[in-house]
């Protein structure tokens, strides 16, 4: 052992001498390279450029380097941004809210109930089919549904349980909800999916053996195990939907605002640094909820 | 080896002069076919157009190419997109395709250098609505940034327009229309005579207005003078307190649920409308006929108050020069001579320059289009599908019946700025 670990240091010796071998310091950088220029070139310097945008100036053809403060002051000094972030945030709680929900029981379904390996798998991928799709046709495919004269609406006319159409179904904030959840509730199932696959069984076995009913140990075992899988899809949804200006524009009809969509119409009018100071703001906002989940809930702990 | 070479040698040579025969034979071909000047075809040359899309349409490139041999490269965009394009690359276009509020915007930059219109062949053949304002000599000017306002310049390199006719000509107009409200008649229950029905508390929850804040504030506008709630000085031009007052009205109608949705692109007007989700709402002309086209009756409602205008034209970018810029003259002549006027007016636009694009049309499709008589044929789009059958009567009349009752024109304000951010609360709140 011990030879041959010196012959392979003589080995490497001769290597430096011949002036192949790198230092290990250099080799730690290099393996850290393609990451760093990845997150550097794509991460880094667009939300530094951002950032510096927000404090030019500009007027409707262009943009002028400055440095003004006016696009945070006008953005943050309006009634209107502060409506946004306050609906943007209703449409994140409930839709967090339904799909944790919906996610955490179909995942409960597919961990517990759903005997063989195989089966789960299968049934996993199912759910995953949608995403086969594309969003936008996911979305806009709930519009005939939905409508005044949509399947819904002729369904319970023709049944005779209303007389008129319900005209809260389509562009309304429940349309928005709906959509939005139909769109992230895989990105709830698949992480709680994935740390429930990891419980051990023999813990709800001990349990029970120890005289807990059912709903105890869900309440006791389950749900507190869960939780670092609940966090992931909850930084997945909220992150998700605050950024979200496609569907709250179609399944709103135009009617109800979004800090995206916000952004979008001052972009579309090229009012790119009032766009780049509302990123900014959201950025920040989104951060802190981040590491606010992060605090509750400490996922490398329970991994 | 040496043969293979003297071969691949001898197809090589013989290749070339099949080619080159075939190449002469094409030129001489094409010559012959098109019988127009061929100087364009032996110096090829390509001009960059950009603009707003309407008129942006392949069939006229594919046209210009075979009747002038001029390469046409076109980019469609959004007007936003359009005006800052224009003003910050210059030298990425030689032809701006541009509706004239955007031209207030971006001439004063000056990147668009006005014609000479003794260049212009057909120059006295353009409707006098983009000379003086007036369809007729009795006419009224529209408010808002009629064309004419901002279509001459006294002298080249000056930056603000000439209050009369001169020698210069900012651009020489091509497309424009007269815009309304579209209507089902099957589902409104009632006649519709003026702006203000869309407010009516009848359609609560069925109507719709568009959601592009320059445009959409010009209908807003119309619709709170037909109410009678306002009396604007100048529509087109509104002060901070004119701004505030139609804004503030917008938004309680929303809170109260007048409005079923807004619409931002062409498509959606079309499915709004189409799938009776609204029955009244501001539309365009090629959507009614699109939602026509579906088997659903849709009508472009004439109203009392008039109708809101918009007009574009083509302008010269301020760096061509030489062969380029007489190319560029070459194809606005081109483009005024007929041809082109007959495909636009086909379409329910009309042509600046109506007596060249008379001769482009049969009798009956110009009686439909422009003079307002009934249908003796089937109308068929340019691309051969049947619009309008037999008997039909075009909405709104004759070209002097709609164009006669313009109220105001898109346009730019001078306190643009704070109407968008205004705009925006509208939507948001």
């Amino acid at each position: 052992m011990a030879t041959m670990t010196s012959s392979e240091t003589g080995k490497a010796e001769g290597g430096r001498a011949k002036g192949f071998r790198l230092s290990p310091v250099l080799i730690s950088y290099l393996q850290a390279a393609p990451l760093t220029l990845i997150l550097g070139g794509f991460l880094l310097i667009p939300i530094l450029m951002t950032g510096i945008v927000s404090f030019w100036d500009y007027d409707f053809a262009q943009m002028y380097p400055d440095f003004v403060t006016f696009n945070y002051t006008e953005t943050l000094g309006s009634w209107v941004t502060w409506k946004t972030y306050l609906n943007t945030l209703k449409f994140a709680f409930l839709v967090w809210a339904v799909t944790l929900f919906i996610g955490f029981w179909v995942a409960y379904f597919l961990a517990f109930h759903i005997r063989t390996t195989a089966m789960q798998m299968v049934l996993f991928l199912v759910c995953t089919v949608p995403f086969l799709t594309s969003n936008i046709i996911r979305m806009i495919s709930w519009i005939p549904v939905l409508g005044r004269n949509g399947l819904v609406n002729s369904a319970l006319t023709n049944a005779g349980i209303v007389s008129e159409p319900v005209e809260w179904l389509l562009y309304s904030d429940f349309a928005v909800v709906l959509a939005m959840v139909h769109l992230y509730t895989l990105f709830m199932v698949t992480p709680i999916f994935n740390t429930l696959m990891r419980i051990d069984k023999t813990l709800v076995e001990a349990a029970r053996d120890a005289g807990a009913s059912g709903w105890q140990v869900l309440t006791n075992v389950i749900i507190p195990l869960a939780k670092p899988g609940m966090a992931i899809g909850t930084i997945f949804v909220v992150t998700l939907v605050m950024a979200d200006f496609s569907t709250v524009q179609v399944m709103s009809g135009g009617q109800s605002a979004s800090v995206a969509l916000m952004m979008k119409n001052q972009m579309s009018l090229l009012q790119y640094p009032a766009a780049a100071a509302n990123a900014v703001v959201l950025l920040v906002l989104v951060l802190l909820m981040v590491a606010g989940i992060l605090r509750i809930v400490d996922i490398r702990k329970e991994l | 080896m040496t043969d293979t070479t003297k071969t691949s040698k001898g197809i090589s040579r013989r290749s070339l002069l099949k080619t080159a025969s075939a190449a002469a034979g094409l030129a001489a071909g094409s010559g012959a076919i098109s019988g127009f000047p061929t100087i364009w075809a032996q110096n090829p040359i390509t001009l960059r157009q950009f603009g707003t899309g309407v008129s942006n349409l392949n069939a006229i490139a594919e046209k210009c190419r075979a009747d002038l041999g001029i390469t046409l490269e076109m980019t469609a965009t959004d007007s936003d997109a359009a005006a800052q394009r224009a003003v910050t690359q210059p030298n990425s276009y030689d032809i701006a395709d541009i509706e004239y509020w955007i031209l207030k915007k971006v001439y004063p930059a000056g990147v668009i250098q006005p014609m000479d219109v003794k260049k212009l062949k057909y120059y006295d053949k353009v409707v006098p609505l983009f000379k003086t304002g007036k369809l007729k000599p009795d006419s009224v000017i529209a408010q808002g940034t009629a064309p004419h306002t901002v279509g001459f310049v006294e002298k080249p390199g000056t930056k603000t327009f000439a209050k009369s006719e001169t020698q210069w000509f900012t651009m020489m107009p091509t497309i424009y229309n007269a815009d309304t409200l579209g209507i089902r008649p099957d589902l409104v229950g009632r006649e519709i005579t003026t702006w203000a029905d869309i407010m009516d508390p009848k359609f609560k929850g069925k109507t719709s207005i568009l959601n592009i804040p320059s445009i959409g504030i010009m209908d807003a506008a119309m619709i709170m003078e037909a109410m009678g709630n306002i009396k604007y000085a100048d529509k087109g031009n509104m002060t901070k307190e004119e701004i505030d007052k139609t804004i503030d009205f917008l938004i309680k109608a929303k809170q109260g649920g007048q409005f079923r949705a807004f619409w931002k692109s062409f498509d959606e007007s079309v499915n709004l409308m189409a799938s009776g989700e609204v029955v009244i709402q501001s539309m365009w002309s090629p959507a009614v006929a699109a939602v026509r086209s579906k088997g659903i009756a849709c009508k472009y409602q004439p109203l009392k108050e008039g109708y809101r205008s918009w007009g574009g034209g083509l302008g010269l970018a301020a760096h061509l020069s030489g062969a380029k810029l007489d190319a560029a003259y070459e194809y606005i002549n081109w483009y005024t001579s007929g041809w082109v006027g007959a495909y636009l007016n086909r379409q329910g636009y009309y042509s600046a320059a109506m007596e060249t694009a008379k001769q482009f049309m049969s009798e009956d499709e110009w009686g439909f289009w422009v003079e307002g008589k009934p249908a003796k044929g089937d109308i068929v789009a340019p691309d051969g599908k049947v619009m309008e059958k037999a008997g039909a009567v075009r909405d709104g009349g004759s070209f002097d019946e709609r164009m006669g009752k313009v109220a105001c024109w898109n346009s730019v304000m001078d306190e643009d700025r704070y109407m968008v951010r205004r705009w925006n609360e509208f939507i948001a709140a």
